[in-house]
């Protein structure tokens, strides 16, 4: 089984809502698996003081023209949707920034001048920590395409047992390949305008992928309540709420998790994975 | 010479467009005819990505010897200078007021990008 913790809206808990789940999970379960897929800034590790334990370094394809072989027919540049490949005089200009790795140049080459290679985008570090493994994708300064990196790190999920995605905030691109596979999705928000706002863009996403979510509130009592009007209106469960804690902000700022410092929380958490894992069985 | 001038619209009273590579047209004024022709580029408005790039491309295949804009990213820099299109900065209201800066010398000619890639 695997839960996806998203949000539109950045800064609003899911690394923290992500690594209290596993923390919980690892409890009950015998191995739990916390992916980290917020690529840019990946902060689970924070909060898993885990033991690093290997790493991946994750490359994409890009083309290479053999000058030899280019007849400068400019068939790549006009293919190419990107402009990632470019034909003016002589040999094609790569700009690999641009490139989306889709092989398409190196086809339409009838003189079979492109060949692909290897260009890195980050890499995947494992850590250990008790029952937890966490696998977290770092992408590399400069590299604009995060997708593939997250995919990579996808690739480790252990369908058998449980996994939890820590997700890049957001709706686009990063946030659909990080939480399209899940079976269900937990969207994190804040009772304020801006949490709602974005809120409303993470569920059409959910809804228009089919999935199975609830919404977790975090800060509640800061804001208003337009989130739960919302929620209500819409028919959406709430699963979790958190406080506005000074407590839990404490924590946070320290790298440490709510669970086994505040232990007055630990049955919302508990509760979030029994709620998920019943309406899984359900379905099943 | 023949110069492209960025321009929001398509004719010598349009605004001119400080961007290059999702300006919606480019007004091409050549210098010894005193005739301009009207270049579309909406491949550049509409792409996702390499704008810069393909609106560079539209150039060269436009054998300017030109441009004058306002901004030119790193990429759209490489491409017109690889193909030894010079490129001048202005920020006139409209492109009449340009193509007449330009004729007085009075426009400054980029060496670098001036801005960073997009993809940044």
């Amino acid at each position: 089984m695997t839960i996806a913790v998203a949000s539109g809206k950045g800064g609003t808990g899911k690394t923290t809502i992500a690594t209290n789940l596993a923390v919980i999970a690892s409890e009950k379960y015998d191995r739990v698996t916390l992916l980290d897929c917020d690529v840019e800034e990946p902060n689970s590790h924070i909060f898993i003081n885990g033991e690093k334990v290997n790493e991946e370094i994750v490359n994409v394809k890009i083309p290479e023209v053999d000058e030899s072989l280019c007849t400068e027919c400019g068939a790549c540049s006009d293919f190419c949707q990107y402009n990632a490949i470019v034909s003016l005089k002589g040999k094609p200009v790569v700009f690999k920034e641009m490139c989306h790795s889709c092989g398409g140049c190196s086809l339409v080459c009838q003189p079979k001048a492109i060949h692909e290679v290897d260009h890195r985008i980050g890499v995947i570090n494992f850590y250990k920590s008790g029952k937890i493994s966490l696998i977290e994708g770092l992408l590399d300064v400069g590299s604009p395409l995060s997708p593939p990196l997250i995919g990579a790190v996808k690739k480790h999920e252990n369908k058998e047992e449980l996994n939890i995605i820590d997700a890049p905030p957001g709706t686009s691109c990063p946030v659909i390949e990080a939480i399209r596979d899940a079976d269900y999705i937990i969207l994190v928000t804040e009772p304020t305008p801006f949490g709602l706002n974005d809120l409303i863009l993470a569920v059409e996403v959910s809804r228009k992928l089919n999935k199975r979510f609830a919404v977790a509130i975090n800060r509640v009592g800061s804001g208003d309540d337009r989130v739960h009007k919302y929620c209500k209106k819409e028919n959406i469960p709430i699963i979790l709420e958190i406080p506005d804690d000074r407590k839990i902000a404490e924590l946070y700022s320290n790298g440490k998790i709510i669970l086994g410092n505040l232990p007055e929380y630990k049955k919302s958490f508990e509760e979030v994975l029994e709620k998920i894992g019943m309406v899984i069985q359900n379905e099943q | 010479m023949k110069v492209a001038f960025t321009s929001q619209g398509n004719s010598l009273d349009s605004q001119f467009d400080e961007r290059f590579g999702r300006a919606m047209y480019f007004i091409i004024y050549d210098t010894d005819t005193n005739e301009t022709k009207v270049l579309e580029n909406m491949a550049g408005v509409e792409s996702g990505h390499g704008a810069g790039i393909s609106a560079a491309k539209k150039l060269v295949d436009a054998k300017v010897d030109a441009v004058v804009t306002g901004n030119c990213g790193p990429n759209a820099f490489y491409v017109l200078s690889e193909n030894n299109i010079k490129i001048y900065l202005s920020n006139a209201k409209t492109v009449k007021e340009a193509i007449e800066d330009f004729k007085n010398k009075k426009l400054e000619i980029a060496n670098s990008p001036t801005k960073g890639g997009h993809w940044r």
